[in-house]
């Protein structure tokens, strides 16, 4: 039983990045740490499908010259999308940050809340 | 099932999705020249966009074929992405077009920035990509398009009240996209394809009592419950609605749950298959658990809101509730009733929010009690906003009744006595709170009004005469201004809606009333497609 996860580490580090990325998201009042927690969650998912990706003794598909095995590309051009989604979602939220920022002058959730219930 | 490669027709599907992004590049290049180019743009974008997508919906209702695009000349077998529409996604990409025209045609009152523009139009290519795609990875990548510009859209008019809802609509619907990331990892590590046909024959090859399928389900099916907003993780979605300029929020709510609804639709039956479920009938217990709950949690809350806004959002958790069991019945006439549910919610909601927002920009009215005497004061959009809210009921002969009445059908066929009753208790719901509104419109007589001149469309301005109902929408007014840094007051209080958003209104409720009446012959042309998903 605990071979299995000590032989297969990688996806227990992908389900503990997924964990600790969604409980910064639900936990956290502070609405960068939100942000934060929200990209901690999606590596995660980065790195799962990087790591089915590989091949034992594979290289990269880019170098490896028609010869030998190579790891799976594919992954590798999905993620390279989905990173790109993610820095776009990073950046708009980051700038409702500081537009909420502007407003309550905080960025704490329950500050804000307050604000907003004091009005 | 016929299918059709390549050829013209197949151009037309690149095109609704090619048109709008294009399109959208060109505000924000000429935006220097002119501040009409923006809403030139849009309209012209989206008009083209709407003649391309009912072409291609005639095209693929008519034939009864799929239409499948292979882009870039990649077969899928080496990871190319198809494109793939059938007489489903059609009708979903014409309701798109057609609506985003309407939207921008009911904003030219409204002028806005040229930036404004190019995000309304990405959120149109990204919808209309959601669903042409044949690709599942591919539909990850349009569902955060139409995602990411929502976001921004809803802030788009800069108060700290939309910027906050804006960004928990971003941290769930994000989360809900990465759940839908996961449930593709595992179909691809259990398939090794991405296309929606060869994972369909791939995943039947695996088995369907396989963890990592039936993992890969529950991951894509919860994360489109957070996209439609479901009930428990609609949280997003009443404030996004609210807080979002009015004709934002007409945009929004008419289409983007839609297309998530859509997208569960596909698939449920294009991925997974009818098969899938008859191996494991606890899934299809528990989508149809969850829509249920939808339903009757989303009605309930509907029918306890004051502001009208947040009422017509919860109306919509439950109407998508009654959606997802149309899909997640199994069952042909189930599966019609969703599509024209799909098609009738998004006309009646996208009409019902228009209105509204006549309402708050001529008259400052945004809650219940604001919305006494109305039926007087604006007559044409009152007519209209009746019309579509009996609609909602779903009282024939309206478009509202077609859709509820297939679902039930199918309900009946399939011996769900329970969901029926869920179906009949959802319905009395909504005519409590649909009704609420409409005594309020016509019976009420503003008590403080009466003594003035019934002068439509200038009720709500500044309140010159110390009365109850004037200063409590006035006050409502002064909150609003308060958290908004912007010494002004509210830009929908002191704005007069044009001729151009009423003339909307009215087509919206007359076309409920014209496809109600149509009814039974919507479901003879979307039958042979509907066949075709459950062969």
């Amino acid at each position: 039983m605990i071979e299995d996860f000590l032989l297969r580490y990688n996806y227990v580090v992908f389900a503990l990045l997924l964990g600790i990325g969604l409980y910064i998201v639900i936990d956290d009042e502070n609405l960068v740490k939100k942000v934060i927690g929200l990209n901690i969650f999606q590596t995660g998912i980065f790195l799962f499908f990087i790591t089915v990706a590989v091949r034992d003794g594979g290289s990269p598909a880019v170098t490896h010259g028609g010869e030998g095995t190579f790891v799976n590309p594919l992954p590798h051009v999905l993620i390279l999308t989905a990173i790109v989604v993610g820095v776009s979602l990073t950046a708009l939220a980051l700038a409702l940050v500081v537009r909420i920022h502007e407003e309550y002058g905080s960025i704490r959730e329950d500050v804000v809340v307050e604000v907003l219930e004091r009005d | 099932m016929t299918e059709a490669v390549g050829g013209p027709v197949a151009l037309l599907s690149i095109l609704v999705v090619v048109v709008p992004i294009l399109a959208a590049v060109l505000p924000l290049a000429f935006g220097r020249l002119s501040d009409s180019v923006g809403v030139g743009v849009a309209l012209v974008a989206s008009a083209v966009n709407a003649v391309i997508a009912s072409v291609l919906a005639w095209v693929t209702l008519s034939g009864g074929e799929r239409i499948v695009t292979e882009i870039g000349g990649f077969p899928a077998s080496q990871g190319g992405i198809e494109l793939a529409v059938d007489g489903m996604s059609a009708v979903v990409v014409a309701l798109i077009a057609v609506v985003g025209f309407a939207v921008a045609v009911a904003s030219l009152d409204d002028r806005r920035q040229n930036t404004f523009y190019s995000l309304y139009l990405l959120l149109v290519a990204g919808l209309s990509g959601v669903c042409v795609t044949g690709d599942v990875f591919n539909m990850y990548v349009f569902l955060e398009i139409s995602g990411l510009t929502a976001y921004a859209l809803i802030a788009s008019d800069g108060t700290g009240r939309s910027a906050l809802a804006a960004l928990k609509y971003l941290i769930v619907g994000t989360v809900g996209a990465s759940l839908y990331l996961i449930g593709i990892g595992y179909a691809y590590v259990s398939t090794g394809v991405l296309n929606m046909y060869d994972l369909s024959e791939l995943l039947a090859e695996v088995g369907y009592a396989d963890p990592l399928v039936l993992s890969a389900f529950a991951f894509m099916a919860t994360g489109f419950a957070i996209k439609i907003a479901l009930f428990p993780l609609h949280t997003w979605q009443p404030d996004a609605y609210t807080e979002a300029p009015d004709r934002v929020t007409a945009l929004i709510a008419a289409l983007v749950s839609t297309t998530a609804a859509y997208a569960l639709a596909r698939i449920v039956f294009t991925v997974f298959t009818v098969e899938f479920f008859a191996t494991n009938p606890i899934v299809q217990q528990a989508l149809l658990a969850i829509a249920a709950t939808s339903v009757v949690a989303g009605s309930v809350l509907a029918v306890i809101q004051t502001r009208v806004k947040r009422m017509l959002a919860y109306s919509s958790v439950a109407q998508f509730g009654l959606v997802v069991l149309g899909i997640g019945l199994l069952e042909e006439f189930a599966l019609v009733g969703a599509i024209i549910h799909l098609v009738g919610h998004a006309i009646i909601k996208g009409g019902l929010f228009l209105g509204v927002a006549v309402f708050a920009g001529a008259l400052g009215a945004t809650t219940v009690d604001d919305y006494d005497g109305l039926g007087e004061r604006a007559p044409y959009t009152s007519a209209a906003f009746a019309v579509l809210a009996i609609s909602l009921v779903g009282v024939p002969p309206t478009v509202g009744f077609v859709g509820k009445l297939y679902i039930a059908i199918g309900a009946v066929n399939e011996g769900a006595w329970p969901l029926v009753a869920v179906i009949v208790v959802s319905t009395v719901l909504t005519l409590g709170y649909v009704l609420r509104l409409l005594e309020r419109m016509y019976f009420t007589s503003p008590a403080s009004l009466e003594g003035a001149t019934p002068a439509a469309a200038d009720g709500g301005e500044p309140p010159s005469s110390s009365s109850s109902s004037a200063s409590t929408s006035g006050s409502d007014g002064g909150s609003d201004s308060a958290s908004g840094a912007t010494p002004a007051p509210g830009p929908a209080a002191s704005h007069h809606p044009g001729p151009a958003i009423v003339a909307v209104v009215i087509v919206a409720a007359v076309a409920s009333l014209v496809l109600g009446f149509a009814g039974a012959g919507i479901e003879s042309i979307l039958e042979p497609t509907v066949n075709t998903l459950f062969d």
